[in-house]
């Protein structure tokens, strides 16, 4: 079987990213970039069924600018046998990342579409359940745990209530959450060896996709900033202030 | 404009988050419900009297017992013929189903609003909450979801909207549920305390949390949260997390022990009203949005503190 892993290039999740003064977005200059945390997680659980036998081959494919090369490196470089650049300067929407993505699905034909959840810059967590909604087929997100029961998966999900356990035919679409596994680091070796995998260039346009965004974003500003207040002395002292609120 | 609310429910009950964003939704225009489920006309009963509602689209059918996305969005995509808006709460139910649906319509999903600005206008939060954006949707359709600590609570009583049976597709086919572990508990739910008591990798193991947290949270009439090491440590269940990929919370007192506020946490609960903070390391990142701190080492200040609660 095949796998099919989506991986986005973000802001690091250890930046503090800083809103532009004049209120057109976030500004990524000289800003760290890494691979979307949750990607990391859904390359790492591919990589792990291709480990137990469940899995022969392990796409990697971004949409973005010529940099998300880097990105899909690090993934060749975790273990991914060969990736696919979509290349897109401009920022591509949910949507439409789900419709390239679904391109690239038929051209694949993979058994399993592999993602994260949710993307820290956008935090929109809808392309998977878009792309599994495009193709047809069942999804399970918010995974915590994945097992291939033949033609079937069972995914663990992490849902409000607790885990959620559910069956689903595949091809599925699976999005990985934080707790499904703990990604390992590239090893050097690895890193080198990733250098010559294959990478494959191409544009939305390669499989007759329109990347217009149908959501304009006419301001982004900043939080209401929250003061720090005071600090008590003493365990008596805070036990004044709980009663003081009423909650005591 | 007319808008459709998922109900949030578990075939008994109408879950609060519903109550939230039916407030959006009246921002918006008239409210119809959708209440899909399994023998739940009780649900629907229910949801017929939250103040303001219209009409409650009654689903009754085994493929929609366990709110399965691939026989839900197709039920909702079929509804939003005769609808403008699809409204469901930012839960994990929500999330599950409305980009399943927004794809089915072929519009994006504007995912977790904080403000209804305009008609097509929203402001939802990214970045972990580090930057607010105000979108517009150029979509004929609109599909969104919404941030229940956002906006106040439809009253859940008052209403007397009509309720109508309808029919979906039923089942798809291509899942089915196997089972859900869930923790029984008679404290509030984090999404609706009033006070919440959360725990940090600090607290060494589950069972040092259970003694230091939980008598804590019960003197205090509290709902227990906990930060996402203490969750991955496994100290306590995964629903318990508070953050960016936990719950979004908002009580009136949130009190964090043991707990560095990174960003991702602090993405869940920098709305409270109060945020009080024990944490050894006067320099935590916490302090700087804690209205109330205490420097100090929580294995004596906590007992301390439940004593002379
Ligand atoms: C994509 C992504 C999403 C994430 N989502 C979330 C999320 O939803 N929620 C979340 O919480 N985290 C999330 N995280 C993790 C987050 O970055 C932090 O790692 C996590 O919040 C740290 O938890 P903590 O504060 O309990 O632990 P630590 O950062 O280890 O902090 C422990 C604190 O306890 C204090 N301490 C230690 N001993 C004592 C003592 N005896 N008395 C008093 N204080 C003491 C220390 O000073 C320290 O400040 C996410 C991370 C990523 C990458
Ligand atoms: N531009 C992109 N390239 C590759 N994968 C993406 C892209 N955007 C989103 N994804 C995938 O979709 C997931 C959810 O993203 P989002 O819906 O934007 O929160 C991410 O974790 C990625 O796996």
């Amino acid at each position: 079987m095949k796998i099919l892993v989506p991986v986005k290039r973000v802001i690091d999740y250890n930046v503090r990213p800083r809103v532009k003064p004049d209120g057109s977005g976030v500004d990524l200059a000289n800003v760290k970039m890494s691979m979307n945390p949750f990607d990391e997680i859904a390359v790492e659980e591919a990589i792990r069924l291709r480990e137990k036998g469940a899995a022969t081959e392990i796409v990697a494919v971004s949409i973005g600018p010529a940099k998300a090369q880097e990105t899909l490196r690090t993934a060749l470089a975790m273990g991914a046998d060969r990736a696919i650049l979509v290349q897109c300067d401009d920022e591509v929407e949910p949507l439409a990342v789900a419709k390239i993505l679904k391109g690239v699905v038929e051209e694949e034909q993979p058994g399993m579409v592999l993602m994260g959840k949710q993307a820290i810059d956008d935090d929109s967590n809808q392309t998977g359940q878009m792309l599994a909604a495009l193709l047809g087929r069942p999804q399970g997100t918010f995974a915590s745990k994945v097992e291939i029961e033949g033609d079937h998966v069972s995914v663990t999900r992490e849902v409000d209530g607790g885990l959620e356990t559910v069956r689903l035919a595949m091809p599925a679409v699976v999005t990985a959450d934080l707790r499904l596994n703990e990604p390992r680091y590239a090893s050097l070796p690895n890193i080198m060896k990733a250098k010559s995998k294959p990478l494959a260039n191409k544009t939305p346009a390669d499989y007759g996709v329109d990347t217009t965004p149908r959501l304009r974003v006419t301001h982004v500003g900043e939080p209401p900033v929250r003061q720090a207040g005071q600090k008590v002395g003493s365990v008596d002292e805070l036990v004044e202030k709980l009663k003081a609120l009423g909650v005591a | 404009m007319k808008t459709l609310v998922l109900v949030e429910h578990d075939n008994a009950v109408v879950k609060d988050a519903t109550l939230a964003t039916v407030t959006a939704a009246a921002k918006l225009g008239e409210v119809h419900l959708l209440v899909a489920g399994k023998g739940c006309r009780a649900v629907a009963d229910a949801a017929a009297k939250i103040a303001g509602v219209g009409k409650v689209h009654l689903a009754d059918d085994g493929a929609y017992e366990h709110q399965l996305a691939e026989n839900v969005a197709p039920l909702v995509a079929g509804l939003m013929e005769h609808h403008d808006a699809f409204l469901a709460p930012a839960t994990t139910t929500g999330k599950n189903i409305a980009p399943r649906v927004a794809a089915l319509l072929d519009v994006m999903q504007v995912s977790e609003i904080i403000a209804v600005e305009g008609e097509r206008t929203f402001k939802r939060p990214i970045y972990a909450g580090n930057a607010i954006a105000t979108v517009e949707s150029t979509d004929p359709k609109l599909v969104i979801t919404v941030r229940g600590t956002a906006f106040d609570k439809a009253a859940a009583e008052g209403g007397s909207g009509s309720i109508e049976e309808v029919s979906g597709p039923g089942d798809a086919g291509l899942s089915s549920f196997v089972s859900l572990d869930a923790e029984a508990s008679e404290r509030p739910e984090l999404t609706s305390a009033r006070v919440i008591v959360s725990g940090g990798r600090a607290l060494k193991d589950g069972e040092t949390f259970q003694q230091l947290i939980i008598p804590l949270a019960d003197k205090l009439n509290a709902a227990v949260g906990a930060s996402r090491a203490a969750v991955d440590a496994g100290y306590v269940p995964n629903d318990y997390q508070v953050g960016q990929t936990g719950k979004i919370v908002a009580p009136e007192v949130y009190i964090a022990v043991g707990i560095s506020g990174a960003i991702q946490h602090l993405a869940g609960m920098k709305d409270s009203k109060v945020i009080v903070a024990i944490n050894k390391d006067e320099d935590a990142p916490i302090f700087q949005v804690a209205d109330i701190g205490l420097v100090a080492d929580l294995f004596q200040a906590v007992p301390e503190l439940t004593a002379k609660l």
